[in-house]
C-alpha cells in the first residue's frame, strides 16, 4: 500500500519522551514501534499517514514495515474515530445472550453501522472480539469504560453520559 | 476444600496492597525459593507437583521450564507471564488479575529465579484496564519492596518486571506469536523448533506461562509438591478456575478441584439451565473446544477425561448452547471470530475459514445446499492438525466436528427448509 505523506509533521516533545522511555527498554529502535504507535494514539486519537510516516522516521523503519505492523491490529486506528469509541463484544457467550438486540439498539440510535462514526464525530462504533467478561454478557466498552449485563433498554442513559 | 487461588480474592473488597497480602502469608514462596532452594530444586518441586499448564495446552510446568539451558551460554533470558485471555467465553484470569495481582507477580518472581531470568514480561491484554492499573501498582510495590530490582533480598539474584499492554489480536496468545508482538512485530507464530525454551524473546531463552499457571506456583513452593497433588482426587493435580457462561442460572467462576463432573459444574455451580430453556451442549474449555453433550454429563473435566470424551480441557471455562439457540448459528459465530483472527500467515487458515464462514452464513440465510455438509466435513480436515502453521485453524475446526457430529439434523433443516428455524 502507497503511504500517502501530506505533510510532514513533527512528533511533539511529549510524544518523544514517552516513545524515548520505550526505545529504552528493548534492544532495538524498531522494537518499540507497537508502544510508539500506541502513545501517538493516544495523544491523537488516530495514526494518521503523517503520524505514521514520522514515527517510522523516529525508529528508523520504512512507513511501509510501520503500516504492515499497524494494520495488524485490531486497535490501531488508521483512520479518524469519534470522540467515544464502542467496542461491542460479538463473541460468542454475548452471542448467545442477545448481543444482536444491543446492535440493533445502537444502530436506531446512533444511525451508524459496525466500522462508522456518527456525523458530529461523537461515537464510533466497532465489534470486538470477547472482552473476558462472559459471566456477565453481554458486554460493550466505551471509551474504556466497561458495561456488563447489557439490556438494550439501558443504552439511551449510558450514552448520555458520552458528549 | 482448599481454594489456594482464590482463598484471598473477594469481589466486594479491593485486591490486597502488598502489606495486607504479606499478612496473609504472601511472598513467602518467595523468601523461601531464592534464600534457601537452588533454581533446578524449584524446576524439580514444581516438576514433581505435576502443575500442568492453564492456558489450554495441559503441558507439566516444570518439564518446559527443565528445557532453559542453564549453563549460562546466554546471560539474558526472559520470563513472560501470558494474561492475554482472548479466547471466547474464557475469563478466569481476570479474576485472577483484578482480585490479587501480587499472587501472580509472586509467581513470576520465583519462576523467573527457577530459570535464572532477568528480565520479565506482563503480556496483558489491553481491554482489562482495572487488572492493568492493579498491577502497575503491584509491580511498583514489590519493587519498593526489594522483591524485584537488583539484588533481592540480599540474594544477588535481579529481575526487572514490565507490563506490555496488547493492541488486539487473538493470536498473540499463541506463545511465538506473542514474542513477535512484544518485538514489535505482526504477532504470526514462528516455527518450532527452536522452541522459545531455547530461543524465544529477542533471540534468548524465554518461558511463556499462563496467569494461572503462575498463580499456582507460590503455593506449591510453599506447601509441596504432595499438597499439591491432594488438592485433587482425580488424575489431574491441584484446582482449577472452572467458568460457565451462557443460559443458566449462575453464569459465573468457581475454583474446584481438578476432575469434578460437568454435572456437578453446570448443575450445582451454575445453578442449572435458566427456566425455559434445555441444555443442548457445552464448549467445555472456551470456543477452540469440541462439544460435549448430554451422554457426557459425568465426565470429569480434567485433562485426560475430557481428552477421552472427544474434548479438550482447554481453558476450563464452558460455554453453553441452550436448546433456543441455533447451533448453526452458534457455530457461525465461532468460525466468523477465527476467519477474523486468523494471522493469514499461512494459507490454509487464511482461505479456510473465511471459506467456512461463508458456507455457515449461506446456511443461516436459507442459502445451503447439501453438498455443503461435504465441504465443511472437508475443511474439517483439511484444516485439522499438522496442516497449519499454527494451532488457531484446527481449534476453530474443533467446534464444528463436533456440531457437524451432534447437530446434523440441525444443518440439515437449515438446507432442507431454506432458512434459520430459529429465526
Amino acid at each position: 500500500m502507497k503511504i500517502n505523506v501530506m505533510s510532514p509533521i513533527l512528533l511533539t516533545a511529549e510524544e518523544k519522551e514517552e516513545i524515548d522511555v520505550e526505545i529504552g527498554l528493548v534492544p532495538y529502535r524498531k522494537a518499540a514501534c507497537i508502544e510508539a504507535l500506541k502513545i501517538v494514539q493516544h495523544h491523537r486519537g488516530w495514526i494518521s499517514d503523517e503520524s505514521l510516516h514520522t514515527i517510522a522516521g523516529y525508529l528508523e523503519m520504512s512507513p511501509e514495515e510501520l503500516d504492515s505492523v499497524a494494520t495488524f491490529y485490531n486497535l490501531v486506528f488508521r483512520k479518524p474515530v469519534g470522540r467515544n469509541v464502542i467496542l461491542l463484544c460479538d463473541s460468542i457467550s454475548c452471542y448467545v445472550m442477545g448481543y444482536e438486540k444491543i446492535y440493533e439498539q445502537l444502530k436506531a440510535r446512533l444511525h451508524i453501522s459496525f466500522g462508522e462514526t456518527t456525523t458530529d464525530g461523537r461515537f464510533t462504533l466497532l465489534p470486538n472480539a470477547c472482552l473476558g467478561t462472559c459471566d456477565h454478557a453481554p458486554a460493550c466498552m466505551i471509551h474504556h469504560e466497561l458495561y456488563r449485563d447489557l439490556t438494550a433498554d439501558q443504552l439511551d442513559e449510558i450514552l448520555d453520559a458520552y458528549k | 476444600m482448599e481454594t489456594p487461588l482464590t482463598r484471598l480474592i473477594n469481589s466486594n473488597r479491593p485486591a490486597l496492597n502488598l502489606k495486607d497480602y504479606e499478612r496473609e502469608g504472601g511472598y513467602q514462596s518467595v523468601h523461601k525459593a531464592i534464600k534457601s532452594m537452588t533454581p533446578a530444586e524449584v524446576t524439580k518441586l514444581v516438576q514433581d507437583s505435576d502443575l500442568k499448564g492453564r492456558g489450554g495446552a495441559g503441558f507439566n510446568t516444570g518439564m518446559k521450564w527443565s528445557f532453559v539451558p542453564m549453563n549460562n551460554t546466554s546471560p539474558t533470558k526472559y520470563l513472560i507471564a501470558n494474561a492475554d485471555e482472548m479466547e471466547p467465553g474464557t475469563f478466569k484470569d481476570r479474576l485472577l488479575l483484578e482480585g490479587n495481582p501480587h499472587q501472580m507477580i509472586e509467581g513470576m518472581i520465583v519462576s523467573a529465579f527457577a530459570i535464572q531470568a532477568n528480565i520479565s514480561y506482563i503480556f496483558l491484554r489491553w481491554a482489562y484496564k482495572k487488572a492493568a492499573r492493579l498491577l502497575r501498582h503491584a509491580i511498583d510495590e514489590a519493587y519498593a519492596a526489594g522483591y524485584l530490582g537488583r539484588d533481592i533480598l540480599g540474594s544477588g539474584y535481579n529481575l526487572e518486571m514490565y507490563l506490555h499492554t496488547g493492541v488486539g489480536r487473538y493470536i498473540c496468545g499463541e506463545e511465538t506469536a506473542l514474542l513477535n508482538a512484544l518485538e514489535g512485530k505482526r504477532a504470526t507464530p514462528r516455527t518450532k523448533p527452536p522452541f522459545p525454551q531455547i530461543s524465544g524473546l529477542f533471540g534468548k531463552p524465554t518461558i511463556v506461562n499462563n496467569v494461572e499457571t503462575l498463580c499456582n506456583i507460590p503455593h506449591i513452593i510453599n506447601n509441596g509438591a504432595d499438597w499439591f497433588k491432594g488438592l485433587s482426587p482425580g488424575s489431574d493435580a491441584g484446582t482449577k478456575l472452572y467458568g460457565v457462561s451462557g443460559r443458566v442460572n449462575n453464569p459465573g467462576l468457581w475454583e474446584l478441584p481438578m476432575g469434578i463432573t460437568m454435572r456437578e459444574l453446570i448443575e450445582v455451580h451454575a445453578g442449572g439451565m435458566k427456566n425455559g430453556y434445555q441444555f443442548k451442549g457445552a464448549l467445555p474449555g472456551g470456543a477452540s473446544t469440541d462439544f460435549l453433550v448430554n451422554k457426557h454429563m459425568d465426565v470429569k473435566l480434567d485433562f485426560k477425561s475430557v481428552a477421552a470424551a472427544g474434548s479438550r480441557l482447554g481453558t476450563g471455562t464452558m460455554i453453553v448452547l441452550d436448546d433456543q439457540t441455533c447451533p448453526v448459528g452458534f457455530v457461525h459465530n465461532l468460525e466468523h471470530f477465527f476467519a477474523q483472527e486468523s494471522c493469514g500467515w499461512c494459507t490454509p487458515c487464511r482461505e479456510g475459514l473465511p471459506w467456512t464462514e461463508k458456507i455457515l452464513l449461506a446456511m443461516e440465510n436459507g442459502k445451503g445446499r447439501a453438498e455443503d455438509l461435504q465441504l465443511l466435513d472437508m475443511h474439517t480436515k483439511y484444516l485439522g492438525p499438522g496442516n497449519t502453521f499454527c494451532a488457531l485453524a484446527p481449534g476453530a475446526m474443533e467446534p464444528l466436528q463436533s456440531a457437524l457430529k451432534y447437530f446434523k439434523e440441525d444443518f440439515d433443516k437449515h438446507i432442507n427448509e431454506k432458512k434459520c428455524p430459529w429465526r
